[in-house]
């Protein structure tokens, strides 16, 4: 059982990663690193929403805050493997990159595909919001309280 | 009463090209790209995603460029738009905790752990317009500075270990959805947020307005103002776990208001609540006013008759897309309602003896 829960925690890393990838960023990556295999489209890419919850007083009660668009396909590799893909925005060429990624990570290149796509694609993200934070770092302030006249 | 009419196709097709023409404007100046609008009036695309409740920047900036910049009409078309798409699900609740901050503040508190971070913001400018702007121009780069990593802790949490404010207690009820099921009074709190987030930003800051001028006051603190990032993770049937689908910038506005107590209970701080998509701070800070006078009766206080404590009122007029519908149809063509007046206020005034009296001085 364990094995499988790692498995699915893996699987979820980079299928998470794939959702919030820069627009056209891992099919660069995917492309530089293999030629793309022959598939099946079980679900052909479909764009859709999800609609986004939150919590009252952040920990309360859910309430329905809005929807975001959701792209998502589905595809079979030759040899068997499912990928799957749900992606923001409305990006139909990056969903089935994603699908397929998904798809080959279950295959025997999954270590090259780490190597050559997820790990520089988690780099990149990560320097991205590191920059962001630095910047919001630099904005940090101090208050001081002016004595106020005793009366 | 609108009734159909036929005819005028010729005139209402030439009235919509130049309506085309009008919109692109002096073909002299170079035409405004999706991408530019995006990047460069984003404050703008924010608004029309909270108030089109979806979030699409490149869609909103669509809407702001077909609409002329008419914000309320971008916001129809987004509207009009969600319609058509096909729902996949509902994300779990997303942990604002775990926002990555460009911006948190607290009014309240000048020395809250994780620190007082302005962000992006226009506080503290002298409001001068910038001749700068007006020219082409390359902008500096932010300075930077060494962040410290980890999840920032609500305000209101350091408040709560001292059992000095109400708890947000932990609740898992599936929320109503409005644009799913009519609206219908009496609306629980989370249908009024649901409302309330997506609700014109003028009507609700007019409201959240009156109640710090005395109708309704609950003395409102902005306990604490956040911006930034969270993911968002969604139940994938076909795998059987969640994984995160993307990412939207919210702002948070938690409220720390005047006190409430019973027989059974010490008198402690209340709160209202504010979430809005992207940045949209003026909105969520009305939000959480509004949220916070809504909710008299749970508290046990007066209902003085005041607007924005009648949630009838508020929750029925605060959606801008119904009511520029209901307030902008009276503009269409009512000609057999019209002419009913007529015939009536001829009518009357025969019978008043108007017509006698003129022909008279005549």
């Amino acid at each position: 059982m364990k094995d499988t829960s790692d498995q699915s925690n893996f699987r979820k890393a980079w299928m998470s990663l794939l959702a919030k990838a820069p627009e056209g960023r891992a099919a660069a990556l995917l492309d530089g690193a293999m030629a793309r295999p022959a598939f099946t489209w079980l679900r052909a890419p479909e764009i859709g929403s999800t609609m986004v919850r939150a919590r009252a007083g952040a920990t309360g009660a859910p309430f329905n805050l809005g929807e975001m668009t959701v792209t998502r396909c589905a595809l079979t590799l030759d040899t068997g493997e499912v990928g799957h893909a749900y992606i923001q925005g409305r990006r139909k060429e990056d969903a089935q990159t994603a699908a397929l990624i998904d798809a080959l990570m279950q295959t025997e290149v999954s270590q090259e595909l780490r190597t050559s796509v997820l790990e520089p694609l988690e780099a990149e993200m990560t320097t991205a919001k590191a920059a962001r934070a630095a910047k919001a770092a630099a904005t940090k302030v101090d208050f001081f309280t002016m004595v106020r006249g005793e009366d | 009463m609108y009734v159909a009419v036929k005819g005028g196709e010729r005139a209402i097709e030439n009235a919509h090209a130049w309506l085309a023409e009008e919109r692109r404007g002096n073909t002299d100046i170079a035409e405004l790209g999706i991408a530019q609008i995006r990047e460069q009036l984003s404050l703008a695309v924010n608004r029309v995603m909270a108030e089109g409740s979806l979030y699409d920047p490149d869609l909103a900036a669509l809407a702001i460029k077909q609409a002329r910049g008419d914000l309320i009409e971008a916001i129809f078309l987004i509207r009009a738009y969600r319609t058509t798409l096909p729902r996949f699900g509902a994300s779990e609740p997303v942990d604002t905790g775990a926002m990555a901050c460009d911006r948190r503040i607290s009014a309240t508190f000048k020395d809250l752990p994780g620190g007082q971070v302005l962000g992006p913001t226009f506080d503290y400018t002298h409001r001068l317009l910038d001749f700068k702007l007006a020219a082409d121009g390359d902008v500096p780069e932010a300075p930077a500075r060494a962040a410290e990593t980890g999840d920032v802790p609500h305000v209101t949490g350091f408040l709560n270990r001292e059992g000095l404010i109400e708890e947000a207690r932990h609740d898992d009820t599936p929320p109503r959805d409005l644009t799913r099921e009519p609206l219908e009074m009496p609306a629980d709190r989370p249908l009024r947020l649901q409302a309330l987030t997506r609700a014109d930003e003028g009507f609700t800051l007019g409201l959240a307005y009156s109640t710090q001028r005395g109708y309704g006051r609950n003395h409102a603190f902005v306990g604490e103002l956040r911006i930034g990032a969270v993911p968002v993770e969604m139940d994938i049937p076909e795998l059987g776990f969640a994984i995160e689908i993307g990412e939207v910038t919210l702002t948070e506005c938690e409220t720390v208001n005047q006190f409430t107590g019973s027989k059974t209970e010490p008198p402690q701080f209340t709160r209202g609540y504010g979430l809005v998509f992207g940045q949209t701070e003026r909105k969520a800070i009305s939000m959480a006013l509004v949220d916070r006078a809504l909710r008299w009766e749970e508290l046990g206080e007066d209902n003085v008759g005041a607007p924005a404590q009648d949630a009838e009122f508020v929750l029925y007029h605060a959606d801008n897309i119904q009511a520029t519908g209901f307030l902008e149809h009276i503009k269409l063509p009512h000609y057999v309602d019209f002419q009913s007046e007529l015939e009536l206020v001829r009518k009357l005034r025969r019978e008043a003896g108007v017509d006698q009296v003129q022909e008279a001085a005549e």
